[in-house]
């Protein structure tokens, strides 16, 4: 590729500035900068000679036609003169097109109180659409089961295998490990008061009512929520929940109930697999660590673990999954436009459901704590 | 850059030579021999599935054929370095079918875009290029400042095109330009199309099935069908040509009234 130069003298006696050169894009960085320090003649008429400019793309008319703009705006007189035939489409193209450039009127410039409206509008905006989308859900979800053969049984099948069935691995080796650790965390502790047994205690509890579900919920949030907002927001930039709609089947009753209904199922089930796992892994550590064997394990078990703690963190668990399949799929409705949209959408469906997760565990152990449980 | 004051004229632009693709088992181009000349409106035409738009994704490097050898400006583009592939890059404009417009930008920062990226131009000088070439195919100023999922598909095609004109490319690709667009932008984008081409001094390879725009814009026609080139030359040749694949796909009753519509309406044929 060439690098000619582009080029600009001003010669203030005659009145005349000459260009020469290649006035084309890649030439005219150090252009524009010749020209804005440039001092040119107070005289009010000037000659703009151009017949050195050996090629000419947009760019360089632009930049042409500019310098003539501002000089005549000091009240200037400049004659155009030397244009060779070549590029006098090429000028005349930018002239006509001048005068419709308008880059005093910003798209953007709003001041700070309009862009504050406009930002609470639109939250308040969110929030009524989002109270919108649970009440449609729940009036579908309460139609549907009154009569159960409008359930999609094949999507709530798909989704349990999907969501449920496929987790399987990641919450097991996970909520394991969250076994090991508390078991490691606690040995040290006990071991050094000789009260190894009460490792039972320690591991059973914290597992069974706060850990294995929390843990699995915030896994499934991660793994399932992104993947529910993803594929609504996609199917909306896509014009495919347009598609349902027209063709008279309900988003929220083929997308959003089988969803929820098989996040409610398989979380449970998911939380009783990870209480298992999750106290094997405790169980190996008692046995080596503490030398309490599986036997005692089991036995003290029994005694030092009630059922409640068990029936608090199960029934936990289905509250998580409302949420979570909730906020995925009122996320993915929520994406309006372009691509970019889906990957923000699913970021904030993501965060905005562990964070629901988390403050309704909060609001689970307050409230148990009053009633003694 | 900017070949206006260059001679227009029989030295070819793009050069493919036995072009074969295949994905798989499928064969897309048995043996694809064409050129495209400098300063002419070169349709590739051809029905679904006739590998117009492969055959383009291939000479903007976006795909390898699977043999065969393609030159654009003279560069083979299986030998090409990286650093010709980048200068290659800043000589054509490429125009999606979709637009393909970024849409976390504006209009005008989309045409801003390549300005921004491969000049070191001061950023209001960008702006002012990049509301020329919005200008210049007839977009509407008022709208620059939307994002393109806000936009009508007439106006997505012409914020396209004004992006690949943002570094004032010698070659212009259009893939199926006036798809999606009503009769009468269709046509006004035909003739933006035609108008450019005359004052740019562009070279323009288009993809299209549109029949209309062959006969009003096209300068010669390059058929793909059966996995090669059919036949190529202007639309009167074509029409004469025995081809039978070329006759169904010219002379059934839409390549006729497209004829026709030309042949009344003289002063769009120059």
């Amino acid at each position: 590729m060439d690098r000619l130069s582009a080029n600009i003298h001003v010669r203030g006696q005659e009145g005349t500035i000459r260009c020469s050169g290649s006035w084309t894009l890649h030439a005219l960085a150090g252009l524009e900068q010749r020209i804005a320090q440039a001092s040119f003649p107070v005289t009010t008429a000037l000659v703009c000679d151009v017949a050195g400019i050996t090629s000419m793309d947009t760019g360089g008319a632009v930049l042409l036609h500019r310098m003539m703009q501002h000089l005549e705006q000091d009240g200037r007189k400049v004659e155009l003169s030397g244009l060779q035939p070549d590029f006098t489409a090429l000028m005349e193209l930018v002239t006509t097109h001048w005068g419709s450039v308008d880059l005093d009127a910003p798209s953007h410039g709003r001041n700070w109180i309009e862009r504050l409206g406009g930002h609470v509008w639109r939250r308040l905006e969110r929030g009524v659409d989002g109270v919108a989308f649970l009440g449609e859900s729940t009036v579908a979800l309460v139609r549907s089961l009154g009569t159960p053969g409008t359930i999609r049984w094949r999507e709530l099948f798909g989704s349990l295998e999907a969501d449920g069935f496929r987790a399987l691995p990641i919450v097991g080796l996970l909520v394991f490990l969250m076994g090991v650790v508390i078991a490691y965390q606690g040995a040290e502790q006990l071991e050094s008061v000789g009260a190894n047994i009460f490792v039972v205690d320690l591991v059973g509890i914290s597992l069974l009512r706060e850990i294995a579900p929390l843990v699995t919920a915030i896994l499934i949030a991660g793994r399932s929520g992104s993947a529910f907002t993803a594929q609504i927001g996609t199917m909306k930039v896509t014009e495919e929940l347009d598609a349902l709609r027209v063709l008279g089947l309900s988003p929220i009753n083929m997308l959003v109930l089988p969803k929820v209904l098989a996040l409610v199922i398989a979380l449970p089930l998911l939380t009783v697999y990870a209480d298992i796992v999750g106290v094997f892994g405790g169980m190996l550590i008692a046995a080596g660590q503490l030398g309490v064997s599986f036997n005692e394990f089991l036995t003290r078990f029994e005694e030092a673990v009630v059922l409640r703690h068990f029936l608090i963190g199960i029934g936990k668990a289905p509250v998580f999954a409302i949420i979570i399949a909730l906020v995925g799929c009122y996320q993915g409705f929520q994406i309006r436009g372009g691509v970019d949209d889906v990957g923000q959408r699913t970021t904030i469906s993501v965060v905005q459901s562990i964070f629901l997760v988390i403050v309704f565990d909060a609001a689970f152990s307050i409230v148990l704590n009053w009633w003694n449980l | 850059m900017a070949m206006h004051a260059a001679v227009t004229g029989h030295t070819p632009v793009i050069e493919t030579s036995h072009v074969c693709t295949r994905f798989g088992t499928a064969t897309v181009h048995e043996d694809v021999t064409l050129s495209v000349l400098r300063g002419e409106i070169f349709a590739i035409a051809g029905g679904n599935g006739s590998g117009k738009s492969t055959l383009l994704r291939e000479i903007i490097l976006l795909q390898r054929p699977t043999s065969g050898t393609i030159r654009v400006f003279g560069y083979d583009l299986s030998t090409i370095t990286e650093a010709e592939a980048l200068a290659l890059h800043h000589r054509w404009g490429v125009m999606f079918q979709h637009g393909a417009l970024f849409s976390s930008l504006t209009v005008a920062e989309n045409v801003a875009a390549p300005l921004r990226e491969h000049s070191r131009l001061s950023l209001p000088l960008i702006q002012e290029i990049a509301a020329i070439k919005l200008g210049m195919t007839g977009f509407p100023m008022e709208s620059t400042g939307k994002y393109p999922s806000e936009l009508s598909g007439g106006m997505r095609k012409r914020a396209a095109l004004a992006r690949a004109l943002a570094l004032d490319p010698e070659l212009l690709f259009l893939d199926e330009p006036t798809a999606g667009l009503d009769p009468i932008g269709a046509g006004e984008f035909d003739e933006l199309v035609e108008r450019l081409q005359e004052v740019l001094g562009l070279t323009i390879v288009m993809v299209t099935h549109d029949l209309d725009s062959l006969w009003r814009v096209a300068d010669r026609v390059g058929v793909l069908g059966q996995g090669r080139v059919l036949g190529i030359g202007t639309m009167q040749e074509l029409c004469a040509s025995p081809e039978p694949a070329i006759q169904q796909f010219f002379g059934g009753p839409r390549g006729r009234a497209a004829k026709e519509q030309t042949w009344n309406d003289g002063s769009t044929l120059s």
